[in-house]
């Protein structure tokens, strides 16, 4: 197994770092993971999600998690991008849209107008 | 799906749905075959619900009354010329010695054997998805055994670094792959 002494040092480092804890964050991505996201390929979507808000140092004020099936299966996979009480559906995401979203919306604040599910229902 | 590796992520939610504290994901491959259990110690099945499971008209979801977890693993396996089968014991009537066993079993040679793919990410997710949760993942090969416990990691972290945490993942990930790349 890889060195426990390094989780240890991983824990070091992380204790002398507040933990914001979960409702903490100020956006928030729902990736759609039941039997419907995942055969139409969310699971690279949400690791892409955690590696690129880890990449960009925003852990804490963006959180990652995940949801069930919400109903719409023909969109999937289904990110949903949560700011207060606004909420922004995004359909059909694939690794490369979700690396876009979090430049320009989680990052730039601009929504991606056409990759929602506004668009697609027009 | 297109990889094994997906069916297993699709099936373990289902365990962290019926409220497992433990879900154990067990490989056991040799060069003809492989089987896969998953085992938590969930809420369980009754009876009648277990004889029904694998219907896809059967399931707990609310949003619709189509389930296709367990069918599709099914066909997975049966399509190799294997089988799936699943064991359960319900809380109500077990309260200490409650949970779901599935297990399928694959021969690998067949033509429609599906390929296992990226497991290390099926596993990555799970934790990232359910860090309360503890997963025991063991890939028995015929040269290597590769190993994570999440119980083993919480034990050098304490109870204040959550195992989601971006860190964490990383080091999970790369765990994995170090054991995989061993012995090539």
């Amino acid at each position: 197994m890889k060195s426990l002494e390094e989780l240890k040092a991983i824990r070091e480092r992380m204790q002398n770092k507040v933990i914001l804890r979960e409702g903490s964050a100020e956006k928030r991505i729902v990736v759609g993971m039941a039997t419907c996201g995942i055969a139409a390929g969310a699971r690279p979507v949400l690791n892409t999600f955690v590696e690129e808000i880890a990449n960009r140092g925003l852990t804490g004020k963006v959180e990652v998690g995940q949801t069930g099936c919400i109903g719409m299966c023909r969109y999937e996979p289904i990110v949903e991008v949560f700011e207060g009480d606004k909420r922004v559906t995004y359909i059909f995401v694939d690794p490369a849209k979700a690396k876009e979203i979090v430049e320009k919306h989680i990052v730039g604040g601009q929504p991606i107008v056409e990759y929602t599910i506004g668009a697609a229902e027009k | 799906m297109k990889e094994l590796s997906l069916n297993i992520l699709d099936i373990a939610q289902n365990s962290i749905h019926a409220e497992a504290t433990l879900v154990e994901i067990l490989l056991d491959e040799t060069e003809e075959s492989l089987k896969l259990s998953i085992i938590d110690d969930g809420r369980g099945m009754s009876e009648e619900f277990l004889q029904r499971v694998t219907d896809p008209f059967s399931t707990t979801r609310t949003t619709r009354k189509v389930g296709m977890g367990l069918p599709l693993l099914k066909l997975a396996a049966e399509q190799t010329g294997g089988y799936m089968e699943i064991t359960s014991k319900e809380r109500a009537l077990w309260p200490d010695d409650h949970g779901t066993c599935v297990t399928a079993f694959f021969y690998k040679n067949h033509l429609d054997f599906t390929p296992l793919g990226d497991v290390i990410s099926t596993v990555v997710s799970l934790v990232q998805g359910s860090p309360d949760v503890d997963f025991r993942f063991v890939h028995e090969l015929p040269d290597r055994t590769v190993e994570l416990d999440t119980r083993e990691l919480r034990e050098v972290l304490g109870d204040d670094i959550p195992l989601s945490s971006p860190e964490i993942l990383v080091w999970i990930r790369s765990s994995l792959i170090e054991q995989y790349g061993e012995g090539e």
